[in-house]
């Protein structure tokens, strides 16, 4: 445990020295307050990971907490894995920048749940352990469908983490000073603290506090800004058009989901999506029965909701308050907004600095602290997850026919922490300048073009075989991956190039719709003895996925 | 699972009813999520002007009552589906997992 203390605070006085020499350049005061209220944040999050280290034992506990959490608990788990990072600053930044447009994200993100908790969530429980390998695994061949689920899965980790890194460097760098890349690698190697060391337990108690702070820093917010127009939503909504470039039409839907295919295709990609990301996936199995497993969901889905109704109103807050003429001192040079200034550190802190205008510096060193807080607690379940698809999936179940040691598949397991955080500093940097809530919207459209189609269809579908699983799997995956490299984002704004090619911001309309239409084809197609012993199998998994007899829980017997 | 224990459950008069309440339950559900959900975003898609509309006099419009009412209506759905899952179902499950206790 000291070596770890020595090491943070190694890397945060370097990064800090880093900090003094650019701080000309940033022009900010160093927030004294704001820093005191991170530290002690950091100290207590380190000392339930602490905690949790020590009652961490067995594979069981290290990737679902030893299923011992309670729904209501597990449903502020879900909630606080859902209001990530992205989901606080970008989609706040989004309505900050575009209005209304913000909001059609944070409602289609909501949306995902009565359908994940309609068709998916009790089967899902019912076959599964661990990762949601476990279920597509069931009767289909283990090795092709583990290495499928750890490709999907470790796909979906990653983008998602950029999102992550991005807001964590642009946060720090807007609250130290700190230089952005430095700002990315202090997050990598907290993250790998986190989860090395206190597994899902800690992860899981990390979210839950995050959680409970983060209501209620926003709540706080929401009431400063609605006391301050007498809690009337029409006044403020008309100071924020009066504030905006775009005036009227921030209210209503606008230019950025210009074209109806990339409204379909996002609406798609963050309703499915949500059902493929394996760090949300995994939370069903950290509650001890189905009963609150159900009732986790209805907790998760309140909380969120109430959350995209406190951000709407923080983001037009946001318009209202920073472009207004007190509002100054949050842009580079204090060039005003009207005069086409720009926001420190860019329209995703447009709530911190918020936070700052309404609440003074210690409001300001809380909301960062709670920020900071939702990356890291986001970024270790999500690298959870992904090392989990390679430990227990890949190297336990692949490589070693689910013969390993379990001590070996946690070392394997934490490897892979250290190499996904060290992947996700690299593209973090590379990233810096999109918009989170963006970058977010391609991982569900990953997800819901890799990971859902194989999830629905060995769950409802009789017909699905190993090979139909693979090989439909892997042209969904390669189609939404190679999609999100030639859409407009990664080859023009990050390659570089003059032109995409393809047109669309969001591929999911047309891989979704690749991915099912293969696994269909290669799986009708599949005339061999293996593929008809597995559709024997479906009505064994069908009882199972029913009713739940023959299944254990996450629970080790 | 062994095919005779597939097979009792299977023939069990009460598996029937639950599987047969319950999947239609969800998918009633289901589709009334999916509908109200679609219908906003081919609003947006093909006729976002209808969701400009103030309003009174004033300047907010009513994209802002409905975002409102669809993250409502989706909380609604999942506490209906959860009442009848942890209590009817539930039961259900219970009874079918008595039954078939000698063969576990």
């Amino acid at each position: 445990m000291l070596k770890i203390l020595a090491l943070i605070s190694m890397v945060t006085l370097s990064a800090f020295a880093a900090g003094d020499a650019t701080f000309e350049a940033v022009k900010r005061d160093l927030n004294v307050p704001a820093i005191i209220m991170f530290f002690i944040f950091i100290m207590g999050t380190l000392g339930i990971t602490y905690w949790a280290a020590r009652k961490t034992k067995s594979a069981s506990d290290f990737y679902t907490a030893g299923g011992g959490i309670t729904g209501f608990q597990n449903g502020l788990a879900i909630a606080g894995d859902y209001m990530s990072a992205a989901a606080f600053l970008g989609v706040s930044g989004l309505i900050y920048l575009k209005g209304y447009d913000g909001v059609i994200y944070a409602v289609s993100f909501l949306v995902g749940w009565p359908i994940i908790l309609f068709f998916m969530a009790e089967k899902l429980r019912n076959l599964g352990k661990f990762t949601f390998a476990d279920i597509a695994a069931y009767r289909l061949g283990q090795k092709e469908i583990r290495t499928l689920a750890a490709f999907g899965s470790l796909s979906v980790v990653i983008l998602y983490l950029i999102a992550q890194m991005v807001g964590a460097g642009k946060l720090i760098q807007v609250l130290f000073g700190m230089e952005y890349e430095y700002a990315v690698i202090l997050v990598g190697v907290m993250m790998i603290i986190y989860v090395t060391f206190g597994g899902m337990l800690a992860t899981t108690w990390v979210q839950i506090i995050k959680a409970c702070l983060l209501l209620t820093g926003v709540s706080f917010m929401a009431v400063m800004i609605l006391y301050h127009f007498d809690f009337s939503f029409e006044a403020l909504a008309v100071q924020a058009t009066q504030n905006h470039t775009s005036s009227e039409s921030i209210l209503a839907p606008g230019g950025f989901i210009s074209d109806p295919i990339s409204a379909i295709s996002l609406g798609m990609a963050l309703m499915l999506g949500t059902a493929g990301l394996p760090h949300v996936l995994m939370r069903f199995f950290t509650v001890g029965n189905a009963k609150e497993a159900r009732k986790s969901v209805v907790y998760a889905t309140g909380f969120v909701g109430y959350f995209w109704v406190i951000i709407t109103i923080v983001g037009f807050g946001a318009i209202a308050f920073l472009n207004s003429a007190e509002g100054s001192q949050y842009f580079v040079d204090g060039q005003l907004y009207i005069d086409g200034g720009k926001l420190f550190g860019g329209n995703n802190m447009a709530s911190i600095h918020l936070s700052h205008m309404l609440g003074g510096d210690a409001f300001l060193g809380f909301i960062s602290a709670v920020a900071f807080a939702t990356i890291l607690a986001v970024v270790s379940g999500l690298t959870l997850a992904g090392a989990s698809a390679i430990s227990h999936d890949i190297y336990a179940n692949v490589i070693c026919d689910g013969k390993a040691k379990e001590e070996d598949e946690i070392r394997v397991s934490k490897i892979f922490v250290v190499v996904l955080g060290v992947v996700g500093v690299i593209l973090g940097i590379s990233f810096e300048q999109q918009n989170i809530a963006y970058m977010v919207g391609l991982a569900f459209g990953i997800a819901a073009s890799a990971n859902f189609p194989i999830l629905f269809l060995s769950i409802y579908w009789r017909g699905l075989t190993t090979r139909g699983a693979f090989i439909g799997g892997f042209i969904g995956l390669i189609t939404a991956v190679t999609l999100v490299i030639i859409g407009p984002i990664v080859w023009v704004s990050i390659l570089g190039n003059e032109e995409a090619i393809f047109p669309y911001k969001h591929p999911a309309l047309f891989s979704v719709t690749i991915a099912f239409i293969s696994i269909w084809f290669f799986s009708k197609t599949d005339s061999s003895q293996r593929g008809k012993d597995e559709r024997e199998m479906f009505r064994a998994q069908n009882v199972r996925a029913e009713t739940g007899i023959g299944s254990d829980g996450a629970v080790s017997h | 699972m062994n095919n005779e224990l597939v097979d009792r459950i299977e023939n069990n008069p009460k598996y029937k009813e639950l599987v047969s309440k319950r999947t239609s339950f969800g998918i009633k559900l289901g589709i009334f999520v999916l509908v109200m959900f679609y219908t906003f975003i081919m609003t947006i898609a093909f006729n976002k002007e209808v969701l400009a509309t103030t309003i009174g006099d004033g300047v907010t419009t009513i994209a802002f009552p409905i975002a409102l009412a669809i993250l409502v209506i989706s909380f609604i759905t999942t506490l209906i589906y959860v009442k009848r899952a942890n209590g009817e179902f539930e039961d259900l499950t219970n009874e079918i997992k008595d039954d078939v206790k000698d063969l576990m």
